[in-house]
């Protein structure tokens, strides 16, 4: 803007967070990625900040939402905006010595306005607390977080052992021989990796890698076949057990096994879109190499990891090398805002190695989804015959028996292939 | 060895089947459940005893899911059952359709298996039907009969039941046939079909229908054969369609092992539902409480004057609803001489008459009627029909009727059977009017379909929940989603007493929540009239007290509250030297009579459907028409409306074809095109193509394109560009020209400026979906506007089959910005000389802010010519945001074409004879975030906001009431201040 100084204000006063709540506040974050969160979490509570992931649930969550967000707002802004008020009722915080924090991509799609809808959320009822942003766009300046160079190294390597536990927990959960023991390894290796990141040892990237991978492999499976159910889609209801009304548990509880993208892939698309955007249209040339550079880095580390990955039993993480190829058969990669042109590359590469079961999980009336999510479902089966897609509205009023039974479709029909294929194998 | 046995257990019937062992059907029935769903299965079998005591049994359908996991019994997917049953029956068929009481499906068997289903927000189906019949106060079976004699079917949205309403209630209103409009509604349901789940695929060959609304209903059958264009050899309906399911999950039972009956009850019998629902506070805790909370309410009622007795003067309301009609007879002194309230039944005009016999019958020559007031959806038709004094705009007439029982009302909440209007008051003139939108109306006219299909009268129905012990919990979104919370609560064993309670209070939450918006109860007032008929409700009563914590004014006459308010403008406004009313007299009544005609108004190119009531007497009434040609008269002579003015210079601008064209380059007008048109027109003209624009939309052109569509919950804009594409597809043009754009250009005003992913992207979206475009006829690069090199470079790049230089591209893209810069210039001009006459002439202006595709007739539905007959100029946000200041707002402000709702907004906010309108397309999810901007803008500087919601439904008539309800609030403002 030109002219802001000049600018007419209409404006309502909202509390920031002032470097000395750090000390006083204590900075609640909604709940997206559960076990990814605890090692992200650990890394802020390092760097002093108190820090708690929220895990309440239920209708009072939902109905606080609906309560304080406009009928057409997404429903990932809905589950956060309810866990926040919710909590915040709950009398387990002080309300003056509390603060929000959420992500903000900066991007064209509306999720770049949770900030502002969650302030107008808590001015209702909670007019002292701060929120915060966490973003990598400039934005929010003064009211963001302050993260030292190594913390932003630590966040990232906290995303990809939380990717690595993830990817090895599903590929274990349902062939695990002795119950529970899938989810005892988790709870270790996230432990362990804490402890690295406290240490410096994180830095040993492969070690630690190494260390999971292990720790998995040491658990004895039946080795029985089950169905590949791949999970796509809008990012909060993609991974949230809140938003996607606990997906991967409704997967294994009808025998199949969830193959669920890391969330790097998510963070690499993000970095990608601002070296394309230079390429492009010339668009933000200045800063651009500083991404291309941090794409680099990520990358190469995503393959070491994939490298290690493939002397085990462990079906590797996709290459995003791989995932760019994968979009450019289906949509262009100028598709850049809300999830783009990454849901297709995941639908492709999943269908492409086997996992030809998908839900391509969103928001109802996610914008960026109409494009990228079902409007890409055409495209993505034109190309892979065999993929079995089925796209899922999450919705604060729509009844999970309607999605399950959606859902439910999806396998009836991967479970006759199944058959098929058992009968006459190729 | 046993029997095979398959249950379908569906959202409104159970289905049973047996099989013997050679696959031959020996059983079949099929009943309603009327949501006592295991009480039913358990039923059903007692009667197949006499097919064996033991049997190998398979579930299937929507509501057997949780039973056959809460009994451990095997369960199939419906579709699938549906698949293996057409296997063994049809084993030559190429695709299936289903209907279900929720769900609509399609299987294709040839040509690459595949198997659809409904999304979650899906009408076009039994249930969907069911509602509609409920709305013609008809049963279905008498609906299909009336439909197999249509003359003409009217276009009706069917994506959800809510929509079709808006659609359905004013044809009814305007006389239209039950015969046209039941054949319009199994077109509908068609349309949904083969748009919403066949998307591009085409249904062909020999196909089957099953489910129990295609074996029933022959007018829905015969839509679908003709709309798929088949023969008698092609279209089969299978006589045992209705169990189709149930003997698909006879066939998968084969697989299953066998289990003796009894066990099979036991183990039914055994499935309790376990509690997933959540339960609120009882309404009232003992009798006490209900007793004096009628006490209290029995205060606000009105005294009567025995009708029979009476001499003197009386004042005539009626109120035209859109569900109900209602009258009332009133002396000078506020008494009630005659009241009534009745269902419309479809023929409003033909009830009032009927009254109106009735009240002369009583009346006799003691009373005489001063003056007679109409309001409500049929004000228009009524009056010209019956010759009242008076017309006024319904909020109006509430307001002045909750003013009678509080002078100091600050709130007034009006829960109609269709809608839910709210007027926040200051300095006793209405401040502020909330209007549901067509989406959120969780409305009285729910609970009443939903005491029907539990064969239940509304009041015994809520009667039922005043004392529930543990009200459901059932959401607040809309009526249609709430339909299937109520199937999931009555599945998991919630009594209809808890049900009852549940959606009183929804209902009460929808309108707090979600239509007013309230964050606190508090934001509400102090002194609240609370009327529409859904208020007699009790349950709904006392769900308002309880979710606001304060006690409010219910008037006896709550449903009547509207021809009160009528009456009292006619009381307040008949001239004191009027004796008698001009309305119809007695001796009138007697030859009253009319026919209706529906046709299409050919006075200009927007093809209104309008309907012509011609009255005995020769007079006639003519509805749906947006403009005075409609209705016979001339056009209005100085058209001040910049949206029409837009639309018909951009159709201007292609210019006529050279023979020494390179080619012909075709444009859709939608979206980001449509503001870019003068743009690209002449980029490609300077290098030398014909350019020509996809014709321009209608209904029947969006249903050209429809089948192409992806995803139905998108905006109507969007869905509207698959026809254009088609369109430009059938010209031949050599390509269509239609770039992806995640910048829109720049104007300095906001942090950044994107489009939205719809109008970005949407190009990706065509190419994905529509098997006719190629990477040789449909050219779509990624390009900045704002960076000429990239731009030049995207170009070359992407034309580069064309043989154009690089500096040719230059020059032309030099040559498109000069062209967008005289185009806009020129709509600037025209805006303040529009501004500029209507000051002149003392007239109102509107600014309608949309998107620069609202300009659209298609679109905005003609609400420009609207506002010029109710006397407003009006003008476009992009004619008048560069006369606003920048703004600061709460949000990111990083869209190109919603910075400039914000400028517009504060240019209106400063003017005093200037308002904003804003029109938001259902299904923008960003207008979720700028409508409370806007809103905050307008607010600020005292500004009534107004907004409308607009999708496919052509009808304005609630608009009309939106649009009325604003200019009287302006004036009576105006007049205060």
């Amino acid at each position: 803007m030109k002219h802001i100084e000049e600018a007419a204000d209409f404006t309502a006063s909202y509390p920031v967070f002032t470097p000395a709540m750090k000390a006083t506040h204590t900075i609640l974050i909604p709940d997206m990625l559960p076990w990814h969160f605890d090692l992200l979490v650990h890394v802020l509570r390092r760097a002093g900040y108190r820090v708690e992931v929220l895990h309440n649930e239920g209708r009072a969550v939902i109905d606080e939402g609906l309560k304080h967000v406009h009928n057409d707002t997404c429903f990932p802004a809905l589950c956060v905006i309810g866990q926040y008020i919710d909590a915040l009722k709950s009398g387990k915080y002080d309300p003056e010595h509390t603060a929000v924090l959420i992500t903000q991509s900066g991007g064209g799609c509306r999720a770049s306005n949770y900030i502002p809808l969650i302030r107008k959320a808590l001015k209702a009822e909670f007019p002292a607390v701060p929120v915060l942003s966490l973003n990598f766009s400039g934005l929010e300046k003064g009211n963001s977080l302050r993260l030292s160079a190594a913390d932003f190294l630590r966040l990232a390597y906290a995303i990809f052992y939380g990717d690595l536990i993830m990817t090895c927990f599903n590929q274990t959960k349902p062939y695990e021989k002795e119950a529970g023991s899938a989810a005892r390894v988790r709870a270790q290796c996230v432990e362990q990796m804490k402890r690295a990141l406290d240490g410096g040892a994180y830095r040993r990237f492969r070690r630690c890698a190494k260390d999971i991978l292990d720790a998995f492999s040491a658990l004895p499976v039946t080795g029985e076949k089950k169905i590949r159910v791949g999970i796509v889609g809008e990012i909060y209801v993609k991974y949230s057990p809140l938003g996607n009304s606990h997906l991967e548990e409704f997967l294994l509880s009808e025998g199949c096994e969830p193959v669920v993208p890391a969330l790097m892939d998510f963070i690499l698309y993000c970095v990608v879109n601002t070296v394309n955007d230079a390429k492009f249209y010339n668009k933000g040339k200045r800063t651009a190499w500083l991404f291309a550079i941090a794409y680099k880095w990520l990358y190469g580390k995503q393959k070491a990891l994939i490298a290690l990955m493939k002397k085990t039993r462990f079906a590797p993480l996709h290459d995003f090398g791989h995932l760019r190829r994968c979009a450019d058969k289906v949509i262009h990669q100028g598709v850049k805002m809300g999830e783009g042109w990454l849901i297709p590359a995941e639908m492709t590469a999943l269908a492409e190695t086997g996992t030809e079961n998908i839900v391509c999980a969103q928001p109802f009336g996610c914008l960026p989804n109409h494009i990228a999510g079902k409007g890409a479902v055409r495209a993505v089966k034109g190309l892979c015959p065999q993929a079995n897609i089925v796209p899922v509205d999450y919705d604060p009023s729509a009844t999970r028996v309607n999605q399950e039974n959606r859902i439910k479709l999806m396998l009836a029909t991967a479970k006759e292939r199944a058959r098929v294929q058992e009968k006459e194998p190729s | 060895m046993a029997n095979y046995l398959g249950i379908d257990v569906g959202s409104t019937t159970v289905k049973l089947c047996v099989l013997n062992a050679a696959r031959e059907t020996l059983y079949t029935s099929y009943v309603r459940h009327y949501s006592r769903v295991r009480e039913c299965v358990l039923e059903e079998l007692e009667k197949i005893a006499s097919f064996g005591a033991s049997f190998h049994v398979c579930i299937t359908g929507s509501a057997g899911l949780g039973i056959a996991q809460r009994a451990r019994l095997p369960f199939v997917q419906e579709v699938q059952a549906a698949y293996g049953a057409i296997r063994q029956c049809y084993p030559d068929a190429d695709a299936a359709v289903e209907l279900g009481g929720e769900d609509a499906k399609i299987i294709f068997l040839t040509g690459g298996a595949e198997q659809r289903m409904n999304g979650s927000c899906a009408g076009g189906t039994g249930a969907f039907i069911d509602q509609m019949a409920t709305l013609l106060d008809i049963p279905v079976p008498e609906m299909d009969a009336l439909s197999l004699r249509a003359e003409r079917v009217y276009p009706i949205a069917s994506r959800c039941g809510v929509f079709a309403k808006s659609d359905i209630q004013p044809l009814l209103n305007q006389g239209a046939n039950k015969a046209d409009i039941a054949a319009s509604i199994f077109q509908a349901v068609v349309d949904q079909t083969v748009s919403g789940l066949a998307q591009g695929r085409k249904i062909a060959g020999k196909v089957l229908f099953l489910g129990g609304p295609l074996y029933f209903l022959k007018g829905l059958r015969r839509a679908f054969v003709r709309t798929l264009r088949l023969d008698a050899e092609h279209a089969v309906f299978p006589e045992n369609a209705p169990c189709f399911m149930a003997l698909g999950a006879a066939l998968a039972a084969a697989r299953e092992k066998e289990e003796p009956l009894e066990a099979l009850r036991a183990r039914l019998a055994a499935a309790q539902g376990h509690s997933d629902i959540t339960v609120g506070e009882p309404l009232f805790a003992s009798q006490a409480e209900y007793d004096a909370f009628v006490a209290r309410h029995i205060r606000s009622d009105l005294a009567f004057e025995n009708v029979l007795t009476y001499r003197g003067d009386a004042y005539l309301g009626i109120d035209s609803g859109s569900t109900t009609t209602k009258l009332i007879l009133i002396t000078p002194d506020c008494k009630i001489l005659y009241s009534h309230y009745q269902s419309n039944n479809g023929q409003p005009l033909d009830i009032v008459a009927d009254k109106l016999r009735e009240i002369y019958a009583l009346i006799g020559d003691r009373i005489v009627i001063r003056g007679a007031c109409v309001t409500g959806y049929g004000e228009d038709m009524l009056r010209a029909a019956l010759k009242a004094d008076f017309g006024v705009v319904e909020t109006m007439a509430h307001f002045k009727a909750a003013l009678y029982f509080n002078p100091d009302v600050d709130f007034i909440i009006d829960i109609g059977g269709q809608d839910i209007k709210c007027f926040k008051v200051k300095n006793h003139a209405v401040d502020s009017i909330m209007l549901n939108e067509a989406c959120s109306s969780g409305c009285g006219s729910f609970i009443q379909t939903f005491a029907k299909a539990m064969g239940m009268e509304i009041g015994e129905f809520s009667r039922l929940g005043l004392f529930a012990k543990h009200p459901v919990e059932l959401g607040s979104r809309c009526t249609v989603f709430m339909n299937s919370s109520v199937k999931q609560a009555q599945k998991e064993g919630a009594s209809v007493e808890d049900i009852s309670a549940g959606l009183s209070a929804s209902i009460v939450k929808n309108a707090i929540y979600k239509v007013i918006r309230a964050r606190t109860p508090e934001e509400l007032g102090q002194h609240i009239v609370v009327q529409g008929g859904t208020f007699l409700n009790d349950a709904v009563l006392r769900s308002f007290e309880k979710e606001t914590g304060k006690e409010v004014v219910r008037p006896a006459i709550a449903g009547l509250m509207g021809a009160f308010g009528a009456a009292l403008y006619a009381k307040e406004n008949t001239p004191a030297e009027t004796l008698i009313s001009g309305i119809v007299t007695e001796a009138e009544l007697g030859a009253f009579g009319y026919s209706s005609r529906a046709v299409i108004c050919k006075g200009c190119t927007a093809h209104c459907s309008v309907n012509i009531l011609t009255f005995a007497d020769g007079r006639r009434f003519v509805s749906g028409n947006k403009c005075e040609r409609g209705a016979g008269l001339p056009a209005a002579r100085h058209a001040a409306d910049l949206y029409a003015y837009k639309y018909e210079k951009l159709y201007a601008l292609p210019q006529e074809r050279k023979p020494s064209a390179r080619g012909t380059v075709g444009l859709p007008v939608q979206l980001a095109m449509f503001e870019q048109l003068p743009l690209w027109t002449a980029f490609f003209e300077t290098c030398g193509f014909f350019v020509t624009f996809s014709e321009k939309s209608s209904r029947e052109l969006y249903f050209r394109g429809q089948h192409t569509v992806a995803s139905d919950t998108a905006c109507y804009p969007a869905k509207l560009l698959h026809g254009h594409i088609e369109s430009l597809l059938d010209k031949n043009v050599d390509f269509i020209f239609y770039p992806c754009e995640s910048y829109n250009i720049d104007e300095h005003d906001s942090v950044n400026h994107y489009n939205c992913p719809v109008v970005a992207y949407y190009p990706e979206l065509l190419r994905a979906n529509n098997e006719r475009l190629t990477k040789e006829n449909f050219i779509a690069p990624y390009l900045d506007l704002n960076d000429e090199r990239s731009a030049v470079r995207a170009l070359h790049r992407a034309l580069k089959g064309w043989g154009l230089s690089a500096p040719l591209i230059r020059r032309a893209l030099r040559a498109g910005f000069a062209a967008h810069a005289a185009f806009h210039a020129d709509v600037v001009a025209e805006g303040r000389r529009i501004l500029e006459e209507a000051r002149r002439a003392g007239r109102h202006t509107v600014v309608l802010a949309g998107r620069p595709y609202h300009a659209d007739p298609e679109i905005n539905h003609g609400i420009g010519k609207l506002l010029n007959a109710l006397g407003v100029a009006v003008l476009s946000e992009d004619a008048v945001f560069e006369e606003g200041e920048q703004v600061r707002v709460n949000v990111l402000n990083q869209w190109t074409y919603h910075a400039r709702l914000y400028r517009a907004a504060e240019f209106a906010s400063r003017q005093t004879d200037v308002d904003l309108v804003q029109l938001v397309s259902f299904g923008c999810g960003i207008d979720a975030i700028t409508t409370d901007e806007v809103r905050a803008i307008l607010e600020r500087r005292g500004k009534l906001y107004t907004q409308i919601k607009i999708d496919e439904i052509n009808n304005l008539g609630v608009v009309k009431i939106r649009l009325r309800s604003m200019l009287a609030a302006i004036e009576e403002l105006g007049r205060k201040s």
